[in-house]
């Protein structure tokens, strides 16, 4: 159940949401839509959803043309950043609502049911209201809600953005787990990177209504297409007109030939790992990050002077976009 | 709030000036109502309230708020839906004139009715040739009703399902549901409680319109007479004791009223209008 | 190619299609029961021209009964005003055993019918009185009436914005040295001003019109205790519809301006507070 977008544009009055996307979903793969807010990636979900319509461009739903089809019609599941419960059914109703809808028999619903509360880990808790439940269990239960319909595509819209940083963790590995059982072409929106690249085969990154790039989140990391999709996927320093990630940046305490002269600012210590804020010569400042053991040996301390070079660098083309926060 | 003498007078002479007033203007008339009802005994009483003109116009009270109230009830959600979710130039036009029927008096609703609907009125006559009578009958009674208590389920139902929002809609949707199928089983019952506090108020303002419905409806004792209307036909008659005792009939169905209005809960009450 | 094409235009005419049905019927039912009336008054009054029209507006009985209107209204929505200040202030400041009741009770006048509140004050203020005060067939019988009717007014715009008030500024306030007083006329009022004045505009614009409490309890003397509405009822009952018409076109000038001064403030504090 691939999906497929074609010259997708989408404007709110003066604003572009989508400038002429394109992009490919292979089915069964886990994709995420990755992006700052506004770059468009909500818009291109719920389009492909059919909650959003275009003004130009094409949407494919396993090989058929989905365009003009209203969101009932599409065979997609759609899980809100907000749960969208139906806070005035149980989750039993809730979890059944789309069947009940497609009338199938009650046998049938029953059974089905208490088969998705199994799985989304939430039994016994069939008679309660969402009201009752953490935010946690509400998203569990709106995604066995969204499956009960059997999508051919599964959309979910920063799923956990609502949830506390713990549970957000624990969800993210059991999304990982469900999709490798249930193998459904699932897309996600998120704004953290770190989400994107756990729970993700395939990233989609987007900025200001347009694809920068699409890949695997080793390939973005390693060989990003432009400054901005390097700075948003990972942390970047700027050495002149090279961009380097932290970790890549060698300090010695002795020069080496090519090595550059300075200081260190400020020493972070993060437990497994430390942050060196160092400022060269002409007042430019970079950023190391190395190992503890490392740390320890080169006996790092604010004030001393080091040496550094990068062992890995990229240079862009329009090196003036730079990437945000450096 | 402890405090020193002072303030505790300060305090105590305000709640007493607060509850003066409120006495004065509201609880001793209403006391004085019974009082003059009962004045002869409950046995008189009960007659003014069972004699047939009385009887009638109760029961026709009722049949026109049955009328009323459930159409401006489908009004209303239609409006506030409109209102809330749909984007079109006009909208604060119809915004206004929503709020008219707060602002106008009775009586010149009474008069625009029968300009519109009257024999000699610009709809009137055309009516008149396919035998539907509109003043001096029960369908202008109806019309007037639903003109002065048309805003309350609007305006309760509209800030209710602005704060809904469309996500449990479009949840239905992407399940399967149609768009009517996804408002009336998702939709309707999260705005049910602004629904349930519209029509309280706006039965109480159907029950309680004299002004546009005495002008609209020609006052014909026993045939096109409201509660409200006998009321006053009983007051202009010296029939003291009739007045009265068909007041507290109304009186006792205000309070109803008013007991449902505080059982309700209620946008209105949190952020006021 | 061309399927496709036909689907997406056939759901997006699906969908505006039926948002236009709702909005369309929703205009229909207002224009027959609201827009329609309303215009045809307005019509009626200037149909024979501008100088009838101001000739039957102007009429020295319908002027008085003009004047006393806008006159007992006015008072009503000062007195309203202040009173229904220290109601609220009381009912969301104080303390006391059946504070409950007596905020169920403030909305009566929206629930009871007004011609009973007309018998109701009746009984107590007009002929014969129980507690000697007699109001009936006189102007304060007009005023009391009409502040009965429009008591909650006030009461009920003001309340929210006291309940929601946080007490961080007025202890602030106590703390540089203000006292209650004070503390109330530059914190609280300038707070609950805009809640106040809106209040204030609604009664009024409730008491211009109000016909049932007055018809009964002010005796409808003729340029002494005649309201603008009972003259336009008494001038319908005379088959004067032109003159009905004139009078009534003045009262609804009167509350078009009112609703459209209160949604202007509204619109004003709604971009200021962002």
């Amino acid at each position: 159940m691939s999906i497929l977008v074609r010259d997708a544009t989408r404007r709110f009055g003066d604003f572009t949401a989508l400038d002429d996307v394109s992009v490919e979903v292979p089915s069964g793969s886990l994709t995420a839509l990755l992006g700052p807010s506004g770059s468009g990636k909500s818009t291109l979900l719920r389009v492909v959803a059919g909650l959003e319509r275009l003004d130009a461009g094409a949407v494919e739903i396993d090989g058929r043309d989905a365009t003009g089809l209203p969101p009932q019609r599409r065979g997609v599941g759609f899980v809100f950043q907000h749960y969208a419960a139906f806070k005035h059914m149980t989750v039993r109703e809730n979890v059944a609502f789309g069947l009940k809808v497609a009338r199938r028999p009650r046998a049938e619903i029953r059974a089905r049911v208490e088969e998705l509360l199994e799985l989304v880990q939430l039994p016994g808790l069939a008679d309660r209201y969402p009201a009752q439940l953490s935010g946690g269990q509400r998203q569990r239960m709106a995604l066995a809600r969204s499956l009960a319909v059997q999508p051919s595509v599964l959309l979910l819209d920063e799923p956990f953005g609502a949830l506390d940083a713990r549970v957000r963790q624990e969800l993210r590995a059991w999304l990982r787990r469900l999709h490798d059982e249930v193998h459904v072409t699932t897309v996600f929106v998120t704004h953290d990177q770190e989400e994107a690249m756990e729970v993700a085969d395939r990233i989609v990154v987007m900025n200001a209504g347009r694809i920068e790039q699409v890949g695997g989140p080793r390939d973005l990391y390693e060989h990003p297409a432009n400054a901005f999709v390097m700075g948003f996927v990972g942390p970047v320093t700027r050495l002149g007109e090279l961009f380097v990630r932290p970790h890549d940046l060698q300090v010695r305490r002795q020069p080496n030939g090519t090595t550059a002269e300075a200081m260190v600012e400020r020493l972070v210590h993060l437990g497994f790992e430390v942050r060196a804020d160092l400022v060269l010569g002409d007042g430019q400042r970079l950023q190391a990050q190395l190992s503890r053991e490392d740390a320890e040996e080169l006996e790092l301390a604010s004030g001393q002077i080091v040496f550094v070079r990068p062992s890995r660098t990229r240079q862009f083309a329009e090196a003036a976009a730079g990437p945000p926060g450096v | 709030m402890p405090g020193r003498p002072a303030a505790r007078l300060g305090r105590w002479s305000l709640r007493a000036l607060a509850l003066g007033y409120l006495a004065v203007v509201l609880l001793v008339p209403v006391g004085a109502v019974i009082w003059r009802a009962f004045g002869d005994g409950i046995a008189p009483v009960w007659q003014a309230v069972t004699t047939p003109d009385a009887l009638h116009a109760f029961w026709l009270t009722l049949l026109v708020a049955a009328i009323a109230v459930p159409c401006n009830t489908l009004f209303g959600v239609a409006c506030a839906v409109v209102l809330v979710r749909h984007r079109f130039r006009g909208r604060r036009l119809l915004d206004a004139v929503i709020d008219l029927p707060f602002a106008i008096s009775p009586v010149v609703i009474g008069l625009a009715l029968v300009l519109v609907y009257g024999q000699a009125g610009w709809l009137g006559g055309w009516l008149a040739e396919r035998g539907i009578q509109v003043i001096f009958s029960l369908p202008g009674m109806v019309l007037a009703t639903v003109f002065v208590s048309l805003p309350y389920v609007v305006r309760e139902v509209a800030p209710v399902l602005r704060e809904v929002g469309t996500e449990q809609e479009e949840a239905a949707w992407t399940l399967g549901a149609s768009p009517l199928r996804a408002f009336l089983q998702v939709t309707l019952p999260a705005i049910r409680w602004g629904v349930a506090y519209g029509v309280v108020l706006t039965t109480a303002r159907a029950l309680g319109e004299f002004g546009a419905v005495t002008i609209v409806s020609g006052r014909l004792a026993g045939q096109t007479e409201t509660l409200t209307l006998y009321v006053e036909d009983r007051f202009e008659a010296f029939d003291l004791t009739g007045a009265y005792a068909a007041s507290l009939t109304l009186a006792v169905l205000a309070l109803l009223v008013l007991l449902a209005m505080t059982r309700l809960p209620s946008h209105r009450r949190k952020e006021g209008r | 190619m061309a399927a496709s094409a036909v689907t997406r235009w056939r759901a997006g005419l699906e969908a505006r299609g039926g948002a236009a049905l709702l909005r369309g019927t929703v205009t229909l039912y207002l224009s027959l029961v609201v827009v329609l009336p309303l215009t045809a008054v307005v019509w009626r009054s200037t149909r024979d021209g501008w100088a009838a029209f101001w000739a039957a507006a102007t009429q020295p009985q319908a002027l008085a009964a003009l004047r006393l209107t806008f006159v007992a209204a006015a008072l009503v929505a000062a007195g309203n005003a202040v009173m229904g200040t220290v109601v609220a202030w009381v009912l969301v400041r104080d303390r006391f055993p059946g504070q409950r009741l007596v905020n169920a009770l403030i909305d009566l006048p929206f629930a009871l019918p007004t011609i009973v509140a007309g018998i109701t004050l009746l009984a107590l203020y007009g002929g014969a009185s129980p507690v000697g005060i007699e109001l009936g067939y006189s102007r304060p019988g007009v005023v009391l009436a009409l502040g009965f009717v429009t008591l909650p007014f006030v009461v009920r715009s003001v309340q929210p914005v006291l309940l929601t008030m946080e007490p961080d500024m007025e202890e602030a306030a106590r703390c540089l040295g203000a006292g209650p007083v004070t503390s109330f006329r530059r914190i609280v009022l300038p707070t609950i001003t805009p809640a106040l004045l809106a209040g204030a505009a609604l009664a009024f614009a409730r008491a211009v019109g109000e016909f049932g409490s007055v018809v009964i309890l002010s005796g409808n003397i003729p340029y002494r205790t005649e309201v603008a509405s009972v003259h336009v009822f008494s001038l319908v009952e005379n088959d004067d519809v032109a003159g009905a018409a004139a009078v009534s076109v003045v009262l609804l000038a009167t509350s078009v301006l009112v609703l459209a001064g209160l949604n202007l403030v509204q619109r004003r504090r709604t971009r200021h507070a962002g």
